[in-house]
């Protein structure tokens, strides 16, 4: 079927960010082309900066569908329904590390980066913010008394790069990041270490706004459910490493939800 | 060393020496320029890229964006902080208070800390930073630092956020040196395989002429003047200069020296002269009293035995042997005498000529005289007869005898050639002493009475000996001292 027939008619709005999906454009263009192709309509693609721009357009309507972080998620759970999870290493779910320079072999754990610089990823950010709010929870203080310094980097990615250049002297990492960094760029992973890794989270999942037309939902979950079985698909996946994606259930993220509510307990004024 | 060597080698090694310093200078001073060009370019592009910095950073320091600073600082020099071995562009960011706000060297340079911590030219560098006030970029160029520094406040709406410091390692100039420096090495290498050669000819051009004098000068010492043949360089430089008052000085000391052997000789004749005449006239008073004795005794006395007679006889011979002998030594060149004419010469040519035909020998007879000439003719006459005789004796057959006889400038001169066999130089100083054992023939007084009479006259004999040609030359003054 010719191209120019299938994509007729209103485009599918679907929001990414380089917090997660970094630097990948040909990715993403391919992925646009190959989803207009199976749900034989225009699908356009928006990437902002940050979780929270992705939110913002979503709730206000101008996006139908955006590939957020679990904790966005959890957030803006009444105005989102679950679209899709991606299925990565078997399982829809992943972890959040906490890695330091390779040349610090010293640090064991969190507690032992007090009063050092500390990079994040995305205030919006589960593995990136949301987990080391969590811990820091625990030994009762809050990240502006316990680092030196703080910053965000703006990108999972980019905060393996300031622990590995030395900007910072740890950095909290999408492990899924980590990992398919670890797989294509060993020479930056090589410069970090990992410490830690914490226990499994919903890994960041494909949301709709709640007022997308059911059609809309089940033609575009339909699509993604189905990438892994075939070969286009499967290949589209081995660019991101992922295995597939899944209907996943709101279930997945309770983990994410407590923390959210014991750091929003704790501070009262809560993060964004 | 160099002190004692040839000019020869003197001269091209000095100037290879002088070619050396030469480049050394060329290629310092090349050196130094492209430090300077280098710098003022680095400094040039450095000051743009910090203008464009400081714009770019003003928003991302007000949000304390540390990370997109950091980014952009990275972006400017992307080599830089990535291989930590080879010395790079340093970019820091200070805070309001001169504290790093992040770097581009953050091992080095950790955000929060003082800069001051990375050593002292760090101290020096943050406090230019913080009391350069100007909204343009500032060099800092501080003795023995590792970098370079250009400084630029960061300012937003009149707030002082911070400054912006670029720092460029000055080891980056050093390839550009080391390249200065090679072609500058070969090229020397290149001027001198082109100028050694030429300094070498030159040199061996200029030195030779030295070396001729100085062998030359050399050989004074050991060489008798007479006997120096220098080969020197003729020109009007100073060597040229030189080697001819060399020449000079020899000439006159070589005539000073034959003046001295002159004087030594006649000296010598002297001192024989007034021996001679003084043991003649000793001889002369008995020798009278002896022969006037025998005369007597012979007239008067008893001559009747014959033993007797023949004894008187033979002392009578003898003794008259003896006052020939004696007379001939006593030579008397002023007794009483005509004045010479040209006639008296003429006589003389009739006199030797048949002395001559016995060896079929010629004579080339030149009488210029024409007048009389105010000469005792006597002494002159047997001085011309003597020297013509010896003359002809010394002719081989069918030889050449010349005479020239001429007066000028109150000056008589008889000149006598002949072709015989020449006389060795150091014969020629006992050529006048009596008995003279170059005489073959006679009794060897020929020469010797010949020098006498021209010692009493005033005059001046003279010879000249070489193969094939032996002169005798006789100088008389006449006139004005009579």
């Amino acid at each position: 079927m010719p191209l120019a027939w299938s994509v007729q008619g209103e485009p599918i709005r679907i929001g990414l960010t380089p917090v997660f999906l970094d630097d990948q454009t040909s990715f993403v263009e391919d992925w646009r082309a190959y989803l207009e192709r199976r749900l034989g309509r225009p699908v356009a693609f928006s990437q902002r900066s940050s979780y929270r721009d992705i939110m913002d357009l979503l709730l206000q309507g101008k996006l139908d569908f955006a590939w957020v972080c679990g904790y966005p998620y959890a957030r803006y759970e009444s105005e989102l329904r679950l679209a899709a999870v991606p299925v990565y290493q078997g399982q829809p779910l992943y972890r959040a590390y906490l890695i330091v320079p390779s040349g610090d072999t010293a640090t064991r754990s969190l507690a032992d980066l007090r009063n050092k610089l500390f990079a994040y990823s995305d205030a919006d950010s589960n593995s990136g913010y949301l987990v080391v709010q969590y811990q820091l929870l625990g030994m009762e203080t809050r990240s502006g008394e316990f680092f030196r310094r703080t910053f965000f980097t703006g990108a999972h990615r980019k905060v393996v790069e300031a622990v590995a250049a030395g900007v910072a002297d740890g950095g909290t990492v999408d492990g899924y990041v980590w990992d398919v960094l670890n797989e294509f760029h060993p020479e930056l992973t090589s410069r970090t270490r990992v410490v830690s890794r914490s226990e499994t989270y919903g890994f960041p999942p494909l949301v709709a706004r709640r007022g997308v037309d059911d059609r809309i939902m089940r033609e575009v979950q339909g699509a993604l459910l189905s990438m892994d079985r075939d070969a286009e698909g499967v290949a589209l996946l081995k660019r991101l490493s992922l295995d597939g994606f899944t209907q996943g259930s709101s279930s997945l993220f309770d983990g994410i939800r407590r923390m959210m509510a014991a750091v929003r307990g704790s501070s009262g004024a809560a993060q964004p | 060393m160099l002190h004692n060597l040839s000019f020869r080698y003197k001269v091209p090694v000095r100037s290879s020496i002088l070619i050396l310093v030469t480049a050394v200078f060329v290629t310092v001073s090349l050196m130094y320029r492209a430090y300077d060009d280098m710098r003022r370019d680095l400094l040039f592009n450095a000051e743009g890229m910090s203008r464009v910095l400081v714009r770019t950073l003003v928003p991302a320091i007000l949000h304390d964006d540390v990370w997109q600073v950091y980014e952009v600082i990275q972006s400017a020099y992307p080599a830089a902080g990535a291989d930590t071995t080879l010395a790079s562009e340093l970019i820091m960011v200070l805070d309001a208070a001169g504290n790093t706000y992040v770097a581009n060297q953050p091992k080095r340079f950790p955000m929060l800390s003082d800069p001051a911590l990375g050593g002292p030219e760090f101290a020096l560098l943050k406090r230019a930073a913080l009391q350069h006030q100007e909204e343009t970029p500032a060099v800092v160029d501080l003795d023995l630092a590792e970098y370079l520094y250009l400084v630029m406040p960061i300012v937003s709406d009149r707030v002082r956020l911070g400054s912006l410091v670029l720092g460029f390692p000055r080891s980056l100039f050093l390839p550009r040196f080391l390249t200065i420096a090679k072609r500058a090495a070969w090229m020397t290498l290149l001027s001198l395989a082109v100028l050694l050669p030429i300094t070498w000819y030159w040199a061996g051009r200029m030195a030779r002429p030295m070396i001729q004098l100085a062998d030359c000068m050399a050989r004074l010492g050991t060489t008798t003047p007479e006997h120096m043949r220098c080969d020197l360089y003729e020109s009007q430089d100073e060597i040229g200069r030189l080697g001819l008052s060399f020449r000079r000085m020899l000439a006159e000391l070589q005539e000073k020296h034959a003046l001295e052997r002159q004087i030594v000789v006649a000296d010598r004749l002297g001192a024989i002269g007034r021996l001679t005449s003084s043991i003649a006239h000793e001889i002369n008073n008995p020798l009278g009293g002896m022969l006037n004795a025998i005369d007597t005794f012979k007239r008067h006395g008893n001559c009747e035995d014959e033993r007797t007679h023949r004894t008187m006889s033979l002392l009578e011979r003898g003794l008259l042997q003896i006052r020939d002998t004696v007379a001939a030594l006593l030579v008397e060149a002023k007794a009483g005498s005509h004045t010479l004419k040209p006639v008296d010469i003429e006589d003389i040519h009739t006199l030797v000529a048949p002395e001559a035909a016995k060896k079929s020998a010629r004579i080339e007879w030149h009488n210029e005289l024409r007048m009389p000439i105010d000469l005792p003719a006597t002494p002159v006459r047997q001085t011309l007869i003597n020297l013509l005789l010896n003359a002809v004796h010394a002719v081989e057959e069918n030889g050449l005898v010349r005479c020239r006889v001429w007066a000028r400038d109150g000056r008589l001169h008889m000149q006598i050639i002949n072709d015989g066999r020449h006389i060795p130089a150091d014969k020629i100083e006992h050529l006048f002493e009596p008995f003279s054992p170059l005489s073959e023939t006679g009794h060897g007084l020929g020469l010797w009475v010949c020098y006498q009479i021209v010692q009493q006259l005033g005059g001046d004999i003279q010879v000249h000996s070489e193969p094939g040609s032996t002169v005798f030359t006789v100088v008389l003054r006449y006139g004005e001292n009579e």
